[in-house]
């Protein structure tokens, strides 16, 4: 078959689309709160803020002729990343590895002259990446190494942890690993892996990549079955406290492990897509319903991981009925 | 939930208002529902001659009256050098014309263009009551003959309609009895048919009154009125053929003078007469109704866009599609899950294709696109700032247009001209938000977004140039409003969307496979 049925889908607790704008997004998701999690800068203060670690902001670049002083900026660092400051999506994100005088070489071993840098950068300030290209701001960070656990799961770029987060409760997460279709970018419709990742012990449980089931990294020929996700608790907790500190409802907090720092943040979603579904095989219509109906939110973000963890662990007991309906049902 | 039911109370609302107006527009002013429906006009021609003696002239002429199933569109009067004038008396209209001096033979025209609405004529009004029938005066052996005749139609029928129709069919009968024939005689015209038709009704009591009309048919010269006798029965006239004895209004008839006045009456002039020629135009019946309204005022079609100028209107019938296109993506993207390249770009180049026709159309967007492509994939080595980038592609663009005109202008092709209904603009960005695309998420995503865009294009086109949905968003703006309501209940619908089922296909087969 090459179409679900509706019916079938829906007693799986598959949420689409539609009902994701309306029942998740903008139910949980007050608009003025939009600007801290698309706004990277914003998003990066609020964390330090918060004590959370992010990657390090080694320069900012705001306006065009700021692009010359571009060389000064970059001169120390041998490995950077160049992000747009209102980019979605993974779009306009250079990634520089190696830096050898007047050359700077992207993970896959191409190399860039620094006028290449700036035709990016210039590009992102005029809003080329930017949601509806308004006039953007680029910075830079420093390189997150990569934990020796992913070696053999990557192929040259950084995976990292999509944990959706409703009110606060982590409810699902992925994988998100780099191949060399995907061009080093953890990005799924590029071609990235998604491998689902149980809540409860941070186990891989499926792989998908272009939305089929597979069991091995396809470049590293790695098979998924022993991948598991250390320091799974620190990472639950800080994707809980995110919603503390934006405080939207529903979020996509994106996380990496770095070699050196350990968990940390690098990207917050407002509006987190739906293939996490498809990595897990599971459905968050029952997992929102749990969520959906407690009461009130513990304030403690570490005992709301805990929760999850009991919750929604793979193996666990008590599992939620798959019909539940959600709040957003009986509306 | 109160949410939910204060949107589904504007829906209502919104679709009862839209719906309601239509209605009334449709049966109420008449406006049809089908382009196509079509209505004959007739135009009547009425010739009156006579011979003048020299003497001051007075022709008084009567009018046919306005009833709510005809409507009269136009009404012109012509003879030389006669003063007119137009009287109205309770006996209905008169048309009189007169002169000081005149002699010879003189002419007087009449035309009338009219159509017939199909709403049935509403019972006589109050004013339109009987007198009580005079009782006529037959001499005696009349008399005992009509007595006679009335005796033995009264014994066969059981009440006035079918007395009266008994009546009608005995006098016409083929072998009249002797009182019958006394009662016809020879010499009998139409007229003397008729009165006596009347005047044995009055004898037994019954109310009746002669009506002249006229048989609509085309290309008839030198037709003259035929007559019918109306009866009061029940609180209403009705109508009866005098030779045939059926009752009612016959089709393509047009009632001309109720009651015994003359329908010609001409002081100072001799051998008057009068002939009908008739001729019939097929006319669409919305130009007839929009013409009916506007004369009558309707406050409705006066505050419309019939009352714009014909160019302002033009304009509009262009922008009233624009919802249906709307409407169109709303269904593409929430519904079906088809991705585009920005939101409402497809109905733009669904405008354009209106202009160009679809293959052509086409085939432009295409190549100009295509073209546009190469040329921004150099440009992006240019190393530009972005806004001279789109800029540089805005005039690529025009470049591109101006080309394929003249080539194909040259090559004799006239259809590729119509090149410059294209938004240029929008093909500018559709061109650099595709390059883009290309760069980033490789050909694949742009051919997906692509044809998203051109497949909802081309259905839009084909919603958009559909002749009944063109004429129904045009004479029914208030479609608008239902259309409206759609799209809020669209807007409400979270379920899956089309691409999901496919998005998700292959979590179906892992929970069939996983169910112990």
């Amino acid at each position: 078959m090459l179409l679900a049925s509706a019916k079938k889908l829906r007693s799986f607790g598959i949420i689409g689309m539609n009902q994701r704008n309306f029942g998740l997004i903008s139910r949980y998701n007050p608009r003025h709160l939009y600007p801290l999690v698309d706004d990277k800068l914003k998003t990066k203060l609020l964390a330090q803020e918060a004590g959370i670690t992010v990657p390090k902001l080694l320069g900012t670049v705001q306006y065009q002729h700021d692009v010359k002083s571009l060389k000064e900026i970059l001169h120390p660092y041998s490995q950077f990343v160049i992000k747009p400051v209102k980019g979605s999506g993974g779009k306009g994100i250079l990634v520089i590895t190696e830096h050898d005088h007047n050359l700077y070489f992207k993970p896959s071993g191409d190399a860039m002259q620094l006028a290449d840098i700036e035709r990016h950068v210039s590009n992102i300030l005029s809003g080329l990446h930017s949601l509806g290209g308004k006039p953007d701001t680029v910075m830079i960070e420093s390189l997150i190494q990569l934990d020796p656990v992913f070696s053999d799961y990557s192929y040259e770029g950084i995976p990292d942890i999509r944990i959706i987060v409703l009110r606060g409760y982590p409810i699902m997460s992925m994988l998100r690993l780099t191949t060399h279709a995907s061009d080093g970018k953890a990005n799924l419709h590029q071609g990235a892996v998604g491998v689902g990742i149980d809540i409860g012990t941070g186990r891989a449980l499926h792989a998908v990549q272009y939305g089929e089931s597979v069991t091995h990294h396809p470049d590293t020929r790695k098979t998924f079955s022993e991948l598991t996700v250390p320091h799974w608790d620190k990472l639950l907790q800080l994707a809980a406290a995110c919603y503390e500190m934006t405080g939207l409802g529903y979020l996509g907090a994106d996380l990496v492990l770095d070699r050196d720092q350990g968990p940390m943040i690098i990207e917050l979603n407002a509006r987190p897509g739906l293939a996490i579904q498809v990595a897990n095989r599971t459905g968050l219509a029952p997992r929102v319903a749990v969520i959906e109906a407690i009461k009130t939110i513990d304030p403690d973000p570490q005992s709301r991981a805990a929760f999850s963890k009991r919750q929604f662990a793979f193996d666990a007991d008590i599992r939620p009925p798959r019909l539940l309906r959600t709040r957003s049902d009986d509306r | 939930m109160y949410a939910k039911l204060r949107l589904y109370i504007v829906v209502i609302l919104l679709l009862g208002f839209g719906i309601g107006l239509t209605l009334y527009k449709h049966f109420a002013l008449g406006f049809p529902l089908s382009p196509d429906d079509k209505k004959s006009v007739w135009t009547i021609e009425a010739r009156i001659d006579f011979v003048a003696r020299g003497d001051p002239v007075i022709v008084s002429f009567a009018l046919p009256p306005e009833t709510p199933d005809v409507v009269f569109m136009e009404e012109d009067f012509a003879s030389s050098d006669y003063g007119f004038s137009e009287l109205t008396s309770p006996s209905g209209r008169r048309a009189q014309w007169s002169k000081r001096v005149a002699s010879g033979l003189q002419t007087a025209y009449y035309r009338l263009s009219m159509y017939e609405t199909g709403q049935i004529a509403h019972p006589a009004m109050a004013a339109d009551l009987p007198s009580e029938p005079e009782k006529p005066e037959f001499d005696e052996v009349l008399k005992t003959a009509a007595t006679t005749l009335l005796d033995q139609v009264r014994s066969k029928s059981a009440n006035t309609e079918i007395f009266t129709r008994e009546l009608i069919t005995t006098l016409n009968s083929k072998a009249p009895s002797q009182n019958l024939s006394l009662l016809i005689n020879d010499q009998s015209s139409e007229d003397y048919k008729t009165h006596l038709i009347i005047n044995l009704l009055a004898l037994e009591g019954i109310s009746a009154r002669i009506v002249r009309g006229l048989y609509l048919e085309d290309g008839r010269r030198r037709q003259s009125l035929t007559n019918f006798v109306e009866v009061y029965i029940g609180n209403e006239w009705l109508l009866f053929n005098q030779n045939s004895g059926k009752s009612g209004k016959p089709k393509k008839f047009l009632v001309w003078q109720r009651g015994d006045q003359s329908l010609l009456d001409v002081v100072g002039g001799k051998n008057s007469q009068i002939s009908f020629s008739i001729i019939r135009n097929v006319h669409s019946t919305r130009d007839l109704v929009v013409r009916d309204s506007m004369n009558k005022q309707a406050g409705i079609i006066d505050f419309s866009i019939y009352s714009l100028p014909i160019e302002q209107q033009n304009a509009f019938k262009m922008i009233l599609l624009l919802p249906i296109g709307a409407l169109i993506v709303v269904i593409m993207r929430l519904l079906i899950g088809l991705r585009t390249s920005g939101t409402f770009m497809p109905i733009l180049i669904a405008l354009a294709l209106i202009q160009t026709t679809l293959l052509t159309g086409i085939i432009i967007f295409l190549t100009v696109v295509g073209t546009g492509l190469l040329i921004r994939s150099y440009l992006s080595r240019l190393n530009l700032l972005f806004v001279a980038r789109i800029s540089a592609v805005i005039i690529v663009v025009i470049a591109i247009m101006a080309s394929i005109s003249i080539l194909s202008n040259k090559l004799g092709l006239d259809q590729a001209m119509t090149v410059t209904f294209f938004p240029m603009i929008i093909l500018a960005w559709t061109i650099e938000r595709m390059s883009v695309l290309w760069e980033e998420d490789g050909p694949r995503e742009v051919f997906i977004q692509g044809g998203g865009s051109l497949l909802t294009a081309v259905i839009a086109y084909l919603f958009m140039t559909n002749r009944t949905i063109e004429y129904l968003t045009f004479n029914f703006p208030e479609l608008m409003l239902v259309n409206l309501s759609l799209i809020l209940i669209l807007g409400q619908y979270t379920g899956y969307r089309l691409s999901e089922l496919y998005r998700f296909h292959a979590l179906e087969r892992r929970n069939v496979a996983g169910k112990r």
